[in-house]
């Protein structure tokens, strides 16, 4: 650093509180916004804010509420578990067997590209109306980022790595454990980031189409008996739930990326 | 034989195999018929019902609300993300909701879309838009940032206009990462679109096929999968080796 650099410390309770008040400005203009799309749509289109946070209490008040949120839940760590393990297995495999890799890498980004939702019939016709299939669909959805993350990152991990572990004569499983699971680690985890949101959005779309409980069900229950202040309360709750947990995975998906920049050896 | 043509051999080969074991599972009835119909079956299917020309309505339903949908999302996305850019104290603000935008399942305002626009093909449009608009602003905004100081002070010395600086300077500087989100915008409108149709819809590919799917018609429910598939892999090559072959003369010159 010169002593041109500026300086780097700016007051940072002042700028804290110029960021909470802009945040606050934007969520305001929001609230506002949404209020007038409420006036214009009317009260069986768009649920006004008042209503749907009052309507979202009472939901999270409520008992059934967490029973269809505990079979969501439930059938989303199963999901989350299969794909994890799946795309941890098989990005593995490709990114170490390199022609495997390439043969296999288009045809994975294609998968991965195309509506899984049209495969739901499939899914339904092979598991029937039950947990299995929702696991099963949510999987669907994350498994293919974590292959791609996973095979890329092992990809790109630096020959002099994979070098080292053959002079130290490492077994193929120690190589992996040691040396490529570490370097390939911030790759891995963002694959799991986009994943955990991708299993989460199969799992709820599964639970609208085909099952009897979970908040996909509530959901297309509400939609059904076109009750706004539901929908528009499950989908608040959905989303500020599923933003959160995004925002703390891109927070420590950041922080190991940065970790890894500062601890790699300058070559 | 080089390794490259190697690869495509074993690509092919793996293609045709599973195809091929699929079609002897159904065939000898591992898998039943109520599950699966044979892939060559399919394949009938779909002739048939491509000349009988039965779904050509739905079919140009589907792909101009495709492009309508990416149309916007792509437009909309670069000039919002010319505009967060342009503003850093609102870029804070909506920063951290970009990035998790995408952990949010987006379905759950298709609903809402429905009543605001009607049972029509615009809560499709939008839907598709919703899901493609984010991805264009994200790639639009990492673009800019990328641009060289030198290009922006080469602007300021030519005393160009906010408008020139932003066509002649900064949009060209910032292209490779505007076709990583054409790429994706395209891509997402194109998922958005078809699963809005086979959540609710009057028409296209996706009603078409949940309809089928419900009347217990596998026939015609794996010929339109098989048709979606096809057309959305198609688009999927398309739009990568257009992607490709833009970063490559970018990165050569």
């Amino acid at each position: 650093m010169t002593s041109l650099a500026p300086p780097l410390a700016k007051p940072a309770r002042a700028a804290f509180g110029r960021k909470g008040a802009d945040a606050l400005l934007f969520a305001i203009l929001f609230v506002l916004l949404w209020q007038g799309a409420h006036e214009l749509a009317g009260e069986q289109g768009l649920a006004s804010p008042r209503v749907t946070v009052l309507r979202a209490g009472e939901l999270l008040g409520s008992a059934a509420f967490w029973q269809h949120a505990g079979a969501t839940g439930i059938a989303f760590l199963y999901a989350l578990a299969v794909a994890l393990a799946g795309g941890l297995g098989i990005g593995l495999a490709l990114g170490y067997f390199r022609l495997a890799g390439d043969v296999f890498e288009p045809i994975v980004g294609a998968i991965y590209s195309i509506p899984k939702i049209t495969l739901y019939p499939i899914i339904l016709l092979v598991f029937g109306l039950t947990l299995s299939a929702k696991v099963a669909f949510g999987a669907l959805h994350g498994i293919f980022p974590m292959i791609i993350f996973t095979m890329s990152g092992v990809k790109t991990v630096k020959p002099v790595f994979l070098k080292t572990a053959r002079v130290l004569r490492l077994s193929p499983l120690a190589a992996i454990r040691a040396i490529l699971l570490p370097a390939a680690l911030p790759e891995i985890f963002t694959g799991f980031r986009i994943g955990f949101s991708l299993t989460l959005l199969g799992t709820l779309i599964g639970e609208l189409f085909a099952s009897d409980r979970g908040l996909g069900f509530m959901l297309i229950r509400g939609i059904e008996h076109s009750d706004a202040a539901t929908i528009l309360a499950l989908t608040l709750l959905l989303f500020t739930v599923s933003a959160l947990a995004g925002w703390a995975l891109l927070r420590l998906d950041r922080r190991l990326r940065r970790y890894q920049q500062a601890s790699a050896p300058a070559v | 034989m080089t390794r490259r043509q190697l690869v495509v051999w074993l690509r092919l080969a793996f293609l045709f195999g599973a195809a091929g074991a699929l079609e002897i599972l159904c065939r000898t009835g591992r898998i039943p018929r109520l599950t699966m119909i044979p892939p060559s079956e399919m394949v009938e299917h779909l002739a048939a019902a491509l000349a009988g020309g039965k779904f050509t309505a739905d079919i140009v339903f589907t792909f101009a609300n495709i492009g309508a949908a990416a149309a916007i999302s792509i437009v909309l996305g670069a000039a919002l993300g010319l505009g967060i850019h342009a503003l850093p104290r609102l870029r804070r603000v909506v920063d951290p909701m970009l990035a998790s935008y995408y952990s949010v399942p987006t379905f759950v305002f298709y609903p809402l879309l429905i009543v605001l626009f009607g049972l029509t093909r615009w809560p499709l449009v939008a839907i598709g838009a919703l899901f493609g608009v984010v991805a264009m602003i994200l790639n639009t905004i990492a673009g800019l940032d990328r641009v060289p100081r030198a290009l922006a002070k080469t602007a300021r010395v030519l005393r160009l206009g906010p408008w020139a600086t932003v066509w002649r300077i900064k949009l060209p500087a910032a292209a490779p990462s505007l076709f990583t989100g054409v790429k994706l915008a395209v891509t997402y409108s194109v998922i958005g679109v078809i699963a809005g149709e086979f959540i609710l819809s009057v028409a296209g590919l996706g009603r078409q096929i949940k309809f089928a799917y419900d009347s217990l018609d596998n026939g015609t429910m794996y010929a339109l999968l098989l048709f979606v598939l096809t057309a959305t892999v198609l688009v999927y090559f398309l739009v990568h080796g257009w992607e490709r072959r833009v970063h490559r003369r970018w990165t050569a010159s």
